[in-house]
């Protein structure tokens, strides 16, 4: 698997050349959001704004109204929730083309509670406007950016930064709410997204191998959430649905696809997987993922435990399962 | 001439004060009460700004709003901005931003003064499906912000002015605040950023009333010396006497020199309509506490009406 260091530094750099009307407005977090080098390419389209994230959303707001597209660049945390009361009535209401770009996304940070985003998809789920979406590797940083300028309305952005996998081809970039089906199977069906993607092609991968077929959707667009892929895949699932995220287990892609479930009638078993219902703490993302449940070893479980018998797979066996970038296997369908 | 000249805009811009406070008066009578004290205090602020100091085209909005029509958007081609009704918006024109969504009532009043808006549009105030509320958003009329959470307003008009400067245009921005904004963190974040930016198209009407909802802001909680704090803020501040049209004019004709414009306008809530004193200092909104007080506020408008 192609490990790409900061994909956003250049990418974005590349990208903004020939769109005068991209400005960047940060929070005291310019290199940690990997935009210390676009701020020294394009000075005069970036604007500091200090630790004040309420005036940065009424700034950024201002700007959005004058033409401009203002990429506001910070902690996922400090996107939702000190200044949701701007962001709902400043950008979100009046429907402005505000991109709000939040690094660090649930528990990819060690910084412990006060960093660590674990419901802002529930929020902004229910935020009128919002468009949300997901990186999930590095292909995703790098196409996001084009799938976030194509909206007319505000976009939430999970982002990820520093040492980011390549999972998916280069050459399929995100779409907007377009699911990218990562296998196919009957037993069950699982969702993924964020980083949570890459534990569940390890979890499917070894699975296959004890007979276990299982269909794999990656979600990149949270909101909207109407891909007919997404119900698709729950109704032909045999046993169940499993969705495991990287945020609570409440009012994010789970709950989304309970929702899809009940409206549809689909009546399938499904196991959330997820923060449950509680803030976690300062650790490694590794410590953390195994510590919550968020790992490729509770996907296993959770299968098992829709299917009603063992697989037998081991820690052992995720360990050693190599991920390659693949192509999405919904391309072969044209959906 | 010059004196003459002043002469003439004053004598029409207290009219329109005049106006205003007697039309606010009428419908808060309509409505069995509301947000008078706001008129009192802030009509000659009004009647300055857009008799004097603002500088904008001719309404693009119809006199008599059309009802609400949804929400903002690219995806609603029936909205209209309430922000149309002062005039295009286009480089060489000034904008208005209006903080105190409350004050609507008092915005509205002014626009029928300056002939933006008809006199009969306040037939639709606070009435179910139309856009003349009682708390504005961005389809009232004279509203072309969102800014009803206090505060709020400061920042947006930061970001437009940013914008402005960006692409070269002279028009300036216009804020009208309250004091009571001054108790949110984020009017001193946008201060601390306007004063970076050097920011000075913005300029900042405040109406330094004194009240909030809780009674007087020295007993909810005290934000003086104000002007002695937006100057460490690094804005140009003046103190004026609110219900003073020249003195409120006069930080306008400076020429910007850098810094962000605020005008500090010390006002009497119940400038006008003295009988809001015995109220004192709970003036936020008036709400009758009988039939009897009910009727005494109706004959201090008839008086006020005859004397006018």
């Amino acid at each position: 698997m192609e490990i790409v260091i900061r994909p956003h530094v250049e990418n974005f750099i590349k990208w903004a050349a020939d769109k005068p009307e991209v400005v960047v407005l940060s929070a005291d977090l310019t290199n940690s959001c990997e935009v210390g080098k676009w701020r020294d390419t394009y000075p005069e389209r970036f604007f500091s704004m200090g630790m004040a994230e309420q005036n940065m959303m009424g700034f950024a707001a201002g700007l959005a109204r004058e033409g401009f597209e203002p990429w506001v660049h910070t902690f996922a945390v400090f996107i939702y929730r000190r200044p949701y009361d701007q962001l709902a009535m400043s950008i979100a209401y009046p429907n402005l083309p505000v991109r709000l770009v939040g690094f660090l996304p649930g528990i990819t940070t060690p910084g412990g509670v006060t960093h660590q985003a674990i419901e802002d998809i529930a929020i902004m789920r229910a935020t009128p406007n919002m468009t949300i979406l997901e990186t999930g590797d590095a292909t995703e940083v790098e196409t996001v950016l084009d799938a976030a300028h194509a909206v007319r309305d505000p976009v939430y952005i999970r982002m990820l930064r520093g040492e980011v996998p390549r999972l998916f081809s280069r050459d399929e970039p995100m779409a907007l709410n377009r699911a990218r089906v990562l296998s196919q199977g009957e037993d069950v069906t699982i969702f993924t997204a964020g980083i949570t993607t890459e534990e569940a092609m390890r979890a499917t991968a070894a699975l296959k191998t004890r007979g276990v077929s299982i269909t794999h959707l990656h979600i990149s667009t949270h909101k909207p959430f109407t891909d007919p892929a997404i119900a698709e895949a729950i109704a032909a699932a045999r046993h169940g649905v499993v969705t495991l995220e990287n945020h609570t287990v409440i009012g994010g892609l789970g709950s989304a696809v309970a929702e899809i479930i009940a409206e549809q009638g689909l009546a399938k078993k499904l196991v959330r997987l997820g923060l449950r219902d509680t803030y976690a703490h300062g650790a490694s993302r590794h410590y953390l993922m195994k510590a919550y449940g968020l790992d490729a070893s509770a996907l296993v479980r959770a299968v098992e435990q829709l299917i009603g018998q063992p697989t037998g797979v081991t820690e052992s066996d995720l360990a050693e399962v190599r991920i390659q970038p693949v192509h999405s296997a919904a391309k072969a369908e044209a959906l | 001439m010059t004196a003459h000249r002043a002469i003439d805009w004053t004598q029409q811009a207290q009219r329109v004060a005049d106006n205003i406070r007697r039309r606010v008066f009428e419908h808060v009578m309509k409505n069995n009460g509301g947000y008078l004290s706001q008129a009192c205090s802030s009509a000659e602020i009004f009647a300055a700004l857009y008799t004097r100091i603002m500088r904008l085209g001719p309404s693009e909005a119809p006199l008599i709003p059309p009802p609400f029509a949804g929400v903002p958007g690219p995806h609603n081609p029936h909205y209209i901005s309430g922000g149309a009704y002062n005039g295009p918006r286009a480089p060489q024109y000034d904008r208005f931003i209006f903080s105190p969504a409350h004050y609507a009532l008092v915005l509205y009043a002014a626009l029928i003064e300056v002939g933006r808006l008809g006199e009969s549009a306040l037939d639709h105030f606070n009435q179910d499906g139309s856009t003349v509320e009682m708390i504005g958003a961005e389809h009232s009329p004279g509203v072309e912000t969102t800014t009803g959470s206090l505060a709020q307003a400061i920042s947006q008009a930061g970001g437009i002015a940013l914008g402005r400067r960006l692409k070269g245009e002279p028009g300036r921005v216009w804020v009208l605040m309250t004091d009571g904004e001054f108790q949110e963190g984020q009017t001193w974040e946008a201060l601390a950023a306007l004063s970076f930016y050097r920011l000075d198209n913005v300029g900042i009407y405040v109406d330094v009333n004194g009240q909030q909802c809780d009674g007087l802001m020295a007993s909810v909680m005290n934000v003086e010396p104000l002007c002695a704090r937006l100057e460490t803020f690094g804005a140009r501040a003046f103190e004026v006497d609110g219900h003073d049209l020249e003195a409120l004019a006069a930080p306008a004709e400076l020429a910007p020199d850098g810094r962000p414009l605020v005008v500090l306008a010390r006002t009497d809530p119940t400038r006008g309509i003295p009988l809001l004193q015995e109220r004192a200092p709970e003036l936020h909104y008036l709400r009758f506490k009988s039939a009897e007080e009910r009727d005494r506020y109706q004959a201090a408008f008839e008086a006020l009406v005859k004397e006018g």
